[in-house]
């Protein structure tokens, strides 16, 4: 169990997000979505330990975080510069096996694994700045998944790839939530994809002091589909409902309620 | 600070150049030497002087004295082992001395906020002065001798390293620092993986920049009294008994040593960052 607990963060003078309190149950898929510079990268750091926390505490299972928590995996929303040139697609998702105490061999050999999941075996001694932007994004995310991680916070993941990449990506990560059942927190502007693949969607409010602007459960079938699901009524309603939850305040500033009409018509 | 320090860049630091070299400044390069080795030769014959003679004659006397041994020594005689010899173990000393403090105190430096701001002073303050200027330092401290030489040229060419390290070290991208806390890496590891080679081209800027000083000190170092052999005192030597083929001799061997050392830093350089990476 991940539990934030009136967690508030800022940079120097600049405050990013003010009383932030969620639990989420072993097993989530939990997605975030907000405005951009929101907070959502600054909430995922300061879950992996990289930021000391201001104020309020987060905790995992019970144990207050202060360094990088055990079994985290993270997908950096910069994917290409968190890939490091200097080693092979291979080596670069083996490289978190050594924690493991794993030999060279078997950790290539779980590396090679890995890739094959995420279709890149046939890339795999090539260096990352020979692939493209997909393909970096995919290797990122063998890395993170090769750890068999029990909580895993991924930064905008498919925020640049093709559509049919991204769909792909999406089954195969509801794939892997499904059998390893690891903890997830998935940070997208992509309110379609917030409810596609969360259990549960939570909206903050724009920045600076960000909240929990909408805490939303997805009562969708576990088992989804690409065309059936996003076809449901229960999905178009929660849909429509998170993107009136994330442009709240631009809407009661600037325009009028119709602004939600659009939204549901797409 | 790093801008500011880089900016003040003298000879301590190069904008890391691109290690890929057009085709056609190879094309060039050849025709420019061999135009200016034919006027050279011309000019040379025409004077007939003895102080400067034909490059023809001094290559010819570079090979006798050198480069005329028998197979089984790699053509090279034993007076280029007894020169060429000693000379290169004392660079090749020096060179590594201060590549291994060179890099290692550089990491440190680099990678601690306190020790830059501690040591930056001083080091700017060290690599400013003019390197030969400490010989005689060195001489009282150590006397005449191989250590001395030694010495000079790793307090020289330290610096470079040195500095081009912490620069490199310190301006490792914050992001990767955050994947490898993530990754959990150990310090060791995280040296190994991530800061190193973060900060390799900028290294072997330090280290090229160190080779050509390597190559100075050694001759300067050679030329003070108390030496009894190397391709410095060659050169004195010669000089005192005005043997000018000699010392011309000497001049086209250091030309052509200090081109070949280069060239094969630059190929272990290309050789360990590769050609297309991007950092
Ligand atoms: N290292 C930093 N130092 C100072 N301010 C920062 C730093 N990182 C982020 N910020 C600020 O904090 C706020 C939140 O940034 P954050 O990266 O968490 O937003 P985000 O929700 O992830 O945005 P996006 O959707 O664009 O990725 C922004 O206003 C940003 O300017
Ligand atoms: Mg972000």
């Amino acid at each position: 169990m991940l539990r934030l607990d009136s967690l508030s963060q800022s940079y120097g003078e600049h405050r990013v997000l003010r009383d932030v309190s969620l639990s989420v149950p072993d097993g989530q898929l939990l997605c975030v979505v907000g405005p951009s510079g929101c907070g959502k990268s600054t909430l995922l750091r300061t879950i992996a330990g990289l930021l000391p926390v201001r104020e309020g505490a987060v905790t995992i299972d019970g144990t207050l975080v202060t360094g990088v928590p055990d079994r985290l995996a993270v997908v950096f929303q910069d994917y290409g510069r968190s890939l490091l040139p200097w080693l092979s697609v291979r080596d670069n998702v083996a490289l978190p096996l050594r924690r493991q105490g794993l030999r060279r061999a078997e950790r290539r050999a779980e590396a090679e694994h890995m890739l094959e999941r995420v279709g890149l075996e046939a890339s795999a001694r090539r260096s990352p700045w020979q692939l493209s932007g997909g393909m970096q994004q995919r290797v990122a995310i063998a890395r993170a998944l090769v750890v068999r991680p029990s909580l895993l916070l991924m930064d905008e993941p498919f925020g640049s790839l093709d559509a049919r990449t991204r769909e792909d990506l999406e089954d195969l990560l509801l794939e892997v939530h499904r059998t390893d059942g690891a903890t997830i927190v998935f940070v997208t502007h992509d309110i379609d994809e917030s409810v596609y693949l969360g259990d549960r969607v939570v909206v903050l409010s724009a920045g600076p002091d960000s909240r929990v602007a909408r805490d939303l459960p997805v009562g969708l079938p576990a088992q989804r589909d690409q065309i059936a699901t996003r076809g449901l009524p229960e999905f178009v309603a929660l849909r429509a409902e998170v993107g009136r939850a994330v442009r709240a305040p631009a809407r009661a500033a600037v325009l009028g309620p119709a602004d939600a009409e659009p939204e549901q018509a797409r | 600070m790093g801008a500011r320090a880089a900016r003040g860049a003298d000879v301590t630091t190069v904008p890391s150049a691109g290690p890929t070299r057009p085709a056609l400044g190879a094309l060039l390069r050849w025709p420019v030497l061999a135009v200016a080795v034919g006027v050279w030769e011309s000019a040379a014959r025409a004077r007939g002087s003895v102080f400067f003679p034909p490059p023809s004659r001094i290559v010819r006397h570079a090979y006798d004295l050198w480069f005329s041994g028998p197979v089984s020594h790699l053509f090279l005689t034993d007076a280029a082992f007894d020169t060429i010899g000693p000379s290169l173990g004392r660079m090749a000393t020096g060179f590594v001395l201060a590549a291994v403090a060179g890099i290692t105190l550089g990491v440190a430096i680099g990678r601690s906020r306190r020790a830059w701001a501690l040591c930056d002073p001083v080091v700017q303050f060290a690599r400013a002065v003019p390197p030969p200027a400490l010989v005689p330092v060195f001489v009282v401290v150590l006397d005449f001798g191989t250590p001395m030489q030694v010495a000079s040229i790793v307090f020289s060419a330290v610096w470079p390293i040195l500095v081009n390290t912490a620069e490199g070290a310190r301006a490792t991208d914050p992001l990767r620092l955050d994947v490898a806390a993530v990754l959990r890496l150990t310090p060791a590891e995280r040296l190994r993986y991530v800061i190193l080679p973060s900060a390799l081209p900028r290294v072997f800027a330090g280290l090229r920049l160190s080779l050509s000083l390597t190559l100075i000190l050694m001759v300067f170092s050679e030329l003070l009294p108390g030496t009894e052999n190397g391709i410095g005192f060659l050169l004195t030597d010669a000089q005192s008994r005005s043997d000018l083929l000699t010392v011309w001799a000497v001049l086209v061997l250091l030309g052509v040593l200090g081109h070949l050392l280069n060239t094969g830093l630059l190929a272990v350089e290309r050789r360990l960052l590769g050609t297309g990476r991007k950092t």
